[in-house]
């Protein structure tokens, strides 16, 4: 199974995420010059974050003078779910690792390269992540760099489609997963019912997204690790 | 704008981006042994990947109807199990052509 996992295995599975990347970095990109940025903070934003969100909020605090302490607040609660994100793929790591290379595969722990990398069978190695990784952040970094030097090269249309396919390949992990899986159905179910309770409440509607998505996800999965815990064979 | 400011924002940005990204990868270096946490850690994915699309993926697009034709289309090639990289360019293929659509009927 591992001999599987090699660099550019990791690289061709970190390509339909790069793609997705694509128009949300370039929108980064445009948005931080628009809002009068220097041409060199959103790149090196990019290249140092490595998150979606997050560098969204935290490069509008910038332009609007916040203080240092509402940005990373701010920015540090948007990106609490990384911590379950991490704890889920440090069970999946090559038990033998050194942190050193912990260390460096957790800078490129995002939603998109966790979600391809639980899905693999066996243990990860870390060949396959930094595969992944550079391919995937490879897309993020030219995204933000063209967003910033060529606003105009991507019309608005092309922009609007490629907007829907880091979505796109959520559903191309969580629907085959669910279709082999009972109990991953109900998790999957419950987590879209919470999520859409915080979406369409009015009071709700306020709790960021972030925290909807610790909520949705800690609830639906405890739910499913009470009623169908795993049996032995399957750990 | 100050670039000493902008700057340090970027730093602290980073840091608390990468601090709940490695703790948790630096701390659990040994399997966890409990089945209930064993369990959550294998469901957590699909639970928050769930709650990350849904209902969002219908405001990602320029308009709802096209964003549900190819979110529709993602649900049903990936039933059939196509490749994440097809998956994603057929959604950006629909939502474009059904965009395209859209604004010859002047409905965008």
């Amino acid at each position: 199974m591992l001999k599987n996992l090699t660099f550019s295995k990791g690289v061709r599975d970190g390509l339909p995420i790069a793609l997705g990347y694509l128009s949300v970095s370039f929108a980064f990109g445009m948005i931080c010059m628009q809002n009068g940025l220097p041409a060199w903070a959103p790149i090196l934003i990019s290249l140092t974050n490595f998150t979606g969100t997050g560098q969204f909020a935290g490069a509008d605090l910038i332009v609007a003078g916040a203080a240092f302490a509402e940005i990373a607040f701010t920015v540090l609660i948007i990106n609490m779910r990384y911590l379950l994100m991490s704890l889920s793929l440090s069970q999946k790591l090559e038990q033998k690792m050194p942190v050193i290379k912990r260390l460096a595969i957790a800078f490129g722990n995002t939603d998109e390269i966790f979600a391809v990398a639980m899905r693999q069978n066996g243990e990860l190695n870390f060949t396959y992540m930094m595969g992944l990784i550079l391919s995937a952040f490879s897309g993020w970094v030219s995204g933000t760099v063209l967003g910033v030097f060529a606003s105009s090269f991507l019309p608005a249309s092309l922009q609007s489609a490629l907007g829907i396919a880091i979505y796109a390949m959520f559903i191309a992990i969580i629907v085959p997963a669910a279709k082999e899986s009972k109990p991953i159905t109900r998790v999957v179910l419950i987590g879209v019912l919470i999520s859409c309770v915080f979406y369409y409440t009015p009071v709700l509607s306020a709790v960021s997204k972030g925290w909807v998505i610790i909520i949705s996800g800690v609830i639906s999965s405890a739910l499913g690790a009470y009623f169908f815990p795993l049996k032995e064979e399957q750990k | 704008m100050n670039t000493t400011r902008i700057l340090c924002a970027v730093v602290l940005m980073a840091l608390v981006t990468y601090l709940p990204r490695v703790i948790p990868l630096a701390l659990f270096k040994n399997k966890i042994k409990n089945r209930f946490v064993q369990s959550f850690l294998m469901y957590m994915p699909y639970g928050v990947l769930a709650a990350m699309v849904f209902p969002d993926v219908f405001a990602s697009t320029a308009s709802f109807v096209s964003a549900l034709i190819a979110c529709v289309c993602a649900l049903v090639m990936s039933y059939k199990k196509c490749g994440l990289m097809s998956v994603a360019l057929s959604a950006v293929g629909v939502v474009f052509v059904c965009e395209y659509i859209l604004s010859m009927l002047g409905w965008v």
